[in-house]
């Protein structure tokens, strides 16, 4: 008897373990998935820009032509741990310099690593998930014409349960998907803005309030949410809260300035320093999206 | 006896506690004056800053004196001593009312040059503000620098 429920518990567990393995998978694109996709330098560094890369992978004094090389150091306190940006620069060692175009696309889109590990979501692929290959593959060009640094990347600060990452493929079905936020008929400069702030720019993964499972709450969407490092809020910029015009919201993204003449100041300093570098009618569609989200109050 | 020792320590104690309290509110007075001093210069930078950015984004009709006088009073407040504006105990972890980080207390170095940033870009503005063109192109330089602060010292809020 007790030999029987041995077994019936053993069959069962052995059941579980597959289907939580089946489950949180490591979903990957096929091997032809960038075929017929050619970079374009230029276009690579205007995703650069508008991704915020540097924002993140940048060393944490950089400034100036420093933060062009991505040796990673930055640390990102959640109330799930601490995670440090990695070295994304150049170096084939240290870096992700002997990356394929493919590999940073599954990175991006899938938040998997080369070897087929689960990213946190720290990295924002919940939000590059929506990113053009074609974008991915101009990108990859791109950050190849960088700067290497041997820097080794350093370990994140993640406790138990939160440290088992085949768990986040289970997170990630939760929660990762490639549907927009803001849907309905967008004027061209709308939809243009959309793609910039929704899928590269990745507004929504500071600006958004998140689940106790760390899920964005997309009926809040970009309604403000408390600063990940618990000092402070990250604002509202829905038209509930930011009165802003068109205008206003372009000017901060180049110049990092208010309409007040007050200026950026947090990480949005770090993300101005690239919105700075978009072109003028890409800052003024990212303007015409936000005016265009879901008034929150 | 005893009892009557016990109350006299329980006095004491008491008289202690009063004075700590009196000094702390004394402190934090002083503390919500220089954040007053803090947010007026920041005031006055943001108000002739603002002239200036009209000008720079076509909003109002370029003046040559108008903008001089406001670049120069740029200049001017970035060159002032503010060493009583930051009075240990008035940064955001130790009082309501202010988005000073601690931070700031902790990293001379870093804001020394970082105020030496902000000189340099508003001397830079006030030699270039007699041109519109002068003016458009100087005032990036001085948002970055204000910028360079607010990134590092200033609590994020709402």
């Amino acid at each position: 008897m007790v030999k029987a429920l041995f077994r019936w518990a053993a069959a069962l567990a052995l059941v579980g373990t597959a289907v939580f393995w089946w489950v949180t998978r490591p979903v990957m694109l096929d091997a032809g998935a960038l075929a017929g996709l050619t970079p374009d330098l230029a276009a690579g560094e205007q995703v650069f820009y508008a991704g915020g890369c540097a924002a993140c992978h940048a060393a944490p004094d950089a400034s100036g032509d420093a933060r062009l090389t991505l040796s990673g150091g930055q640390a990102f306190p959640s109330p799930f741990g601490t995670f440090r940006a990695p070295n994304i620069s150049s170096d084939p060692d240290h870096g992700i310099g002997g990356w394929s175009a493919l590999d940073l696309a599954n990175a991006m889109k899938n938040g998997v690593s080369p070897e087929g590990q689960h990213y946190f979501p720290a990295f924002p692929y919940t939000s590059y998930a929506k990113a053009q290959l074609s974008d991915i593959v101009s990108l990859h060009a791109f950050l190849a014409t960088l700067p290497a640094s041997t820097e080794p990347s350093k370990p994140h600060e993640v406790g138990f349960p939160f440290n088992i990452r085949r768990s986040l493929g289970g997170w990630k079905r939760l929660f990762l998907g490639d549907a927009w936020v803001v849907a309905g008929d967008l004027t061209a400069q709308e939809t243009r803005g959309r793609y910039l702030a929704e899928a590269l720019g990745h507004c929504g993964e500071c600006h958004t309030p998140r689940n106790v499972l760390g899920g964005l709450q997309f009926s809040q969407w970009l309604g403000g949410a408390p600063d990940p490092s618990g000092k402070g809020r990250v604002p509202n910029i829905t038209p509930g809260k930011l009165l802003w015009s068109e205008a206003d919201i372009a000017e901060y993204l180049k110049s990092g300035f208010t309409p007040e003449f007050d200026t950026a100041g947090g990480h949005m300093v770090a993300v101005v320093e690239n919105t700075a570098h978009l072109t003028p009618e890409d800052r003024a569609a990212i303007a015409a999206y936000v005016k265009r989200v879901m008034p929150v109050q | 006896m005893a009892y009557n020792h016990n109350v006299l320590l329980g006095l004491v104690a008491a008289a202690f506690t009063a004075t700590a309290a009196l000094a702390g509110s004394h402190t934090s007075g002083q503390a919500e004056k220089a954040v007053k001093a803090r947010k007026a210069h920041m005031g006055l930078n943001a108000f002739n800053l603002g002239i200036l950015g009209a000008m720079a984004k076509g909003e109002v009709e370029f003046n040559a004196d108008v903008a001089q006088g406001a670049a120069n009073d740029l200049a001017a407040l970035a060159m002032m001593s503010q060493a009583s504006y930051w009075p240990e105990g008035s940064s955001s972890d130790d009082m309501e009312g202010t988005r000073a980080l601690p931070v700031a207390w902790t990293d001379m170095a870093g804001i020394i040059e970082k105020a030496q940033a902000l000189g340099a870009a508003t001397t830079a503005m006030a030699a270039a503000a007699g041109t519109l063109e002068g003016v458009q192109a100087a005032i990036g330089p001085v948002g970055a620098a204000c910028g360079a602060c607010h990134k590092v010292y200033r609590k994020p809020d709402s």
